[in-house]
């Protein structure tokens, strides 16, 4: 009992981290429409201008809104420069150019940070708690990517940018027609993913500990829980990630050997998308001809 | 001129791949010369070099299988790794375990390919755009540990060494020549059929689905055994390109099979041009050379050089090389035509790039 | 055998007299060598996701850069030439046959993994091309009689299970044993080990319970509890340096106190429990063969004292607490010695010859008491190992110096 209780609560704190980069994925794809690729280790980068900032001496907090701030205008100029350029190519030539940002920041990290695995301070306290079954530190992060979620349930629901934003996903010539500047909320829409990538990998990375290749295990099981709980819903993201850090410690524990853990979770995935094709909390896409 | 009616958009090709007789034979002439040039080309330069131009091929190969796929049915798979690995552990075990002749290998590694391919499209074609990209990227990690776990089949991690095979003892070229040939064959071979496939009926009716499925399905096309027929295609391909990979190679291990190559195929496939032919040995080319490139310019950054690449052919060419420098060629080669002849043609100009709308 | 490996000895004898009395005469070649220079080929993942060893082949081209700073191997300057093959075989195969045919090398040095090492040694031995000191822990490379142009370097990673299974069969006798391993040849070569030091019998009852993970796995931190579970009072961890510092971190977390055995892939102090945590890390027994750059009880060594003074001049990309580049330094210092030995013959086969008869070679960053040696039928370099145990900042080596062979 005892260790199913700990396996479900490492598999939370696991989903957590999923969620909170899933969050950022769903961010780009409401706003354009794309899987970003890059976004882990775009996560991945900011933290390490995190880390250098804290190893420079700021405060962890100080440093914290200095990275967000700076991936968020980092996430502006990448729309800018890299995705606009592109806007009318064929869906695979963005998926390209998503491929290849992946590989550039990949391998600039290495060659700036080497590939040395680093320490990461985190801003929870670390100390055991209900009989070890979870640590103060691991509370925080599924408590930062749930106040994440209301954020950016709250930046949806009740601000002008995030009204617009929808309308301007949903139907990009009418919202044109109605004055909203598309191609500005793009790059907002893209500095924001930035943002809430940069919070996920200041949040894992004192779990996960900090290298180049940090968030390419994480993007993945990301990408599974957004999809999984409706690739445009912001609490989808987070249920589904939930449910994929659940789900697959339960199978590696107790259902088969580890050694086939990733295949059978992703298996189950897929099967409950056969029964449900827009994920759990997805609506169904009605096309027009 | 695209036009709206959908009729048009079905011959279109049609119309533009079989011009004028005239013009037919020309391009048969220079089909020719092309052959020829490649089958002379690996007697005059080293072998190494005859190696790595086999490989070139190889990945043409299945970079034309995903474009049957991605380019002709809109669908991107980030999973196609999978069966190229599918593809070349048919062929070492045939070859490792029953003693197979390395030729006899390929047509079943084809076969079960193909019969994978339908098997995981039909599930699989129930999705969409970033739902099938899912599926496809399980895939694609589920292969590498899946090798592993069935280890008395697969070596697991240690994989299985191969012996390559020697030339037909009355032919006296040495071994990294003759598979260069037997390569060049498969895939011509290859070219071949998909063209066939593609420029004809089954070729218009995938067009219709990937441009306007709900039409395509009023229209009465068996939309899901269209896009399973394709996807089953194009693992055959991957299939047989995977079995080549391993003979010439002459290894097969787990590393070898991971999500990279997936993408690199995916890569290759926008580079040369998503819906066409030609642009496979283009993407062959791409995958084989920039790596190596990137690598010879850095070896501290090394994937830096090779995703900036990627960019800048993606914002000069955004239909890939050959879909973007295509219909400027084919256009300037009929204006010095219609000059020459001065005869008009008259029937529009299409621009076969197929964009999604 | 003995026919061949006494023809063998008796060339390598041969050899030894020439490379003397011919010091003074012109140099015999093989590709890639001449009277200024000397031509290495090399693959690392420079690129991928076993970057992180790119360090080692980088380190390498700056110690062979220090080398002909101070004039080279008698007289010869050696030209490195490394290539990325991002770990994937097919890759290796490519770059080494680019290696071997087109830059005309010498010979393969340290090319690094177990899968790229296997996809090239047929190519290797069918064109009688030295592949020396393989930056592979597996037991296949010690095989003279079929593969007679590749030789390992490393410990096996057998041999240190075995050396583990041996101390826990006499010291804690009673031990339920849970192992974490990562899911490849690494891994299981461990398991392999620790089965055969135990004795196959004891083995399955000692061992309780396995877990293993993948590279792309972000955390093993199911796999912990799991094991904790098993009511397993040993651990063994078998996991590259990210992994285990999240084991031995997640261990300490959920109030397990196994007696925690770290595979030496992973003792380094910088790179594991440095970001672990030390004082989570203290109790954790490891074996060792070379000297952990991190360590304050080398500190004040002269030997400890060149390496830094390389770091600071040549190899000042690499990290000073990174293992890694403790490893490639003596990779290639075996390297230099075997080419030094080789004299004015630096023909492939006299090269090899020389691997082959290296006798306690002493070299500076090993473990006191730990040796290269080589024979005709024995092409692993390195069978020692000294247990070591840390008390919270540094590691105490504890016993003998142990054979696990």
């Amino acid at each position: 009992m005892h260790e199913l209780l700990q396996q479900i609560f490492s598999g939370l704190v696991a989903g957590a981290v999923y969620a909170s980069l899933a969050l950022a994925l769903v961010m780009i794809y409401r706003a354009t429409d794309l899987v970003n690729f890059a976004q882990g280790e775009m996560a991945m980068f900011s933290t390490y201008i995190a880390w250098t900032l804290v190893n420079a001496g700021l405060p962890f907090w100080g440093a914290f809104i200095i990275t967000l701030l700076v991936s968020f205008l980092g996430g502006m100029a990448i729309e800018r420069v890299v995705i606009r350029p592109i806007e009318n190519a064929p869906v695979l030539a963005a998926v390209v150019v998503t491929i290849g940002l992946l590989l550039i920041f990949n391998s600039l990290a290495g060659w700036i940070y080497t590939y040395t695995v680093k320490d990461f301070p985190s801003p929870f306290p670390d100390r055991p708690l209900f009989g070890a079954l979870t640590t103060t530190r691991d509370l925080g992060v599924i408590g930062v990517t749930l106040v994440m979620l209301a954020l950016l349930f709250a930046f949806f629901r009740f601000t002008k940018t995030g009204l617009a934003m929808r309308a301007a996903a949903q139907n990009p010539d009418s919202a044109r027609l109605c004055g909203i500047r598309v191609k500005r909320l793009l790059a907002i829409g893209w500095g924001l993913a930035a943002a809430i990538g940069a919070i996920a990998g200041i949040l894992v990375a004192p779990i996960l500990f900090l290298d180049p290749n940090m968030m390419s295990g994480v993007l993945v099981y990301a990408f599974a829980g957004a999809l999984l709980g409706g690739i445009a819903s912001p609490l989808g993201a987070v249920v589904g990630g939930l449910i994929v850090g659940v789900t697959e410690n339960l199978v590696g524990t107790y259902l088969i050997a580890s050694q086939l853990k990733l295949t059978v979770a992703f298996a189950l995935i897929i099967l409950v998308l056969v029964l449900r094709p827009n994920g759990l909390f997805g609506t169904a896409i009605v096309r027009r001809v | 001129m695209e036009k709206s009616v959908i009729g048009a958009t079905f011959d279109a090709p049609a119309v533009d791949r079989y011009p004028a007789p005239n013009a037919g034979t020309q391009r048969w002439i220079a089909a020719l010369g092309l052959i020829a040039l490649a089958v002379v080309l690996p007697f005059v330069v080293s072998k190494y070099h005859v190696f790595e131009l086999t490989m070139v091929m190889i990945y043409a190969i299945a970079v034309l299988g995903l474009n049957i796929l991605a380019g002709y049915n809109g669908q991107i798979s980030l999973g196609h790794g999978g069966f190229f690995a599918a593809g070349a552990y048919t062929a070492a075990i045939l070859m490792h375990r029953y003693g197979v002749p390395y030729w006899a290998t390929l047509p079943p590694a084809a076969l079960i390919c193909f019969a994978l391919g339908v098997l995981f499209g039909l599930p699989a074609l129930r999705f969409e755009g970033p739902y099938l990209a899912l599926v496809t990227l399980a895939l694609a990690l589920a292969t590498p540990q899946l090798l592993k776990y069935f280890d008395n089949w697969t070596g697991g991690q240690q994989g299985i060494n191969l012996t390559k095979p020697l030339p037909p003892h009355w032919l006296v070229i040495d071994r990294d020549r003759w598979l260069y040939l037997i390569v060049l064959a498969a895939l011509l071979l290859a070219m071949r059929i998909a063209a066939n496939l593609l420029h004809g009926r089954t070729g218009r009716a995938l067009v219709a689905i990937r441009d306007h499925p709900i039409a395509a399905a009023a229209l009465g096309i068996d939309t899901a055994r269209y896009k399973t027929l394709a996807f089953g295609t194009s693992t055959l391909f991957m299939g047989v390109a995977g079995a080549l990979a391993a003979i010439v190679i002459g290894y097969v291990s787990p590393e070898g099979y991971n999500l990279f190559l997936s993408l690199s195929f995916l890569v290759g496939s926008a580079v040369g041009g998503i819906a066409t032919i030609g642009g496979a040995i283009i993407g062959g080319l791409f995958i084989e050379f920039v790596p190596n490139l990137a690598n010879d310019i850095s070896d501290a950054a090394p994937w830096a050089i090779y995703g900036l690449a990627m960019l800048l052919f993606m914002y000069t060419m955004p239909q890939g090389v050959v879909g973007s420098l295509g219909p400027w060629i084919t256009r300037s080669m009929r204006q010095i035509r219609a000059q020459r002849a001065a005869f008009a043609g008259g029937d529009e100009e299409h621009d076969g790039k197929g964009r999604t709308s | 055998m003995t026919m061949k490996r006494a023809l063998m000895a008796g060339l390598s004898a041969a050899g030894l007299i020439l490379a003397g009395g011919l010091a003074f005469a012109a140099g015999q070649y093989g590709p890639g060598a001449s009277d200024t220079e000397i031509k290495i080929g090399n693959t690392m993942p420079y690129s991928g996701p076993a970057s992180s060893y790119g360090v080692v082949g980088k380190s390498e081209a700056a110690y062979f850069a220090m080398i002909n700073d101070k004039g080279g191997i008698n007289g010869r300057k050696i030209k490195f030439i490394s290539r990325d093959d991002s770990y994937s075989p097919p890759k290796t195969v490519e770059a080494v046959r680019k290696l071997v045919e087109e830059d005309q090398v010498l010979l393969l040095f340290s090319t690094l993994g177990t899968p790229p090492n296997t996809a090239i040694w047929n190519y290797l031995n069918d064109n009688k091309v030295p592949q020396l000191f393989v930056a592979s822990g597996a037991d296949k490379w010690n095989d003279p009689k079929h593969h007679p142009w590749t030789m390992g370097w490393l410990p096996t990673y057998q041999t240190e299970g075995r050396i583990y299974g041996r101390y826990i069969l006499k010291n804690l006798p009673n031990a339920k044993i849970a192992v974490l391993y990562q899911n490849d040849d690494f891994g299981k070569d461990y398991l392999i080990g620790l089965r055969d030091g135990l004795g196959d019998d004891k083995a399955g009852k000692m061992i309780v319970a396995t877990q293993t993970y993948e590279t792309t796995d972000p955390t093993v931190d199911s796999q912990i509890v799991a094991l904790q579970a098993s009511g397993a009072d040993v651990l063994m961890t078998v996991a590259i340096p990210k992994f285990a510092a999240q084991a031995i971190r997640k261990v300490y977390d959920i109030g397990w106190k196994p007696t925690h055995f770290l595979c030496s892939v992973s003792n380094s102090v910088g790179a594991t429990l440095r970001p672990a945590g030390l004082e989570k890390s203290v109790g954790i027994i490891s074996a060792a063969y070379e000297k952990d750059p991190t360590d304050p009880q080398w500190q004040d060594t002269p030997e400890y004292k060149n390496w830094l003074a390389w770091m600071k001049t040549y190899n000042t990309a690499g990290n000073v607490a990174d293992g890694l580049t403790v490893s490639a330094y003596s990779f290639a210092q075996t390297m230099v010695a075997v080419l030094k030995a080789s004299g004015d013959n630096l023909t492939r086969e006299n090269v090899m010859r020389q691997a082959a008869s290296m006798h306690d070679l002493k070299l500076p960053m090993l473990l006191p008491g730990i040796t290269l040696s080589t024979s005709a039928n024995d092409f692993a370099p390195i069978k020692q190992m000294q247990l070591e145990k840390f008390d919270g900042a540094t590691w105490k080596l504890f016993g003998a110096v142990i054979s696990g062979r």
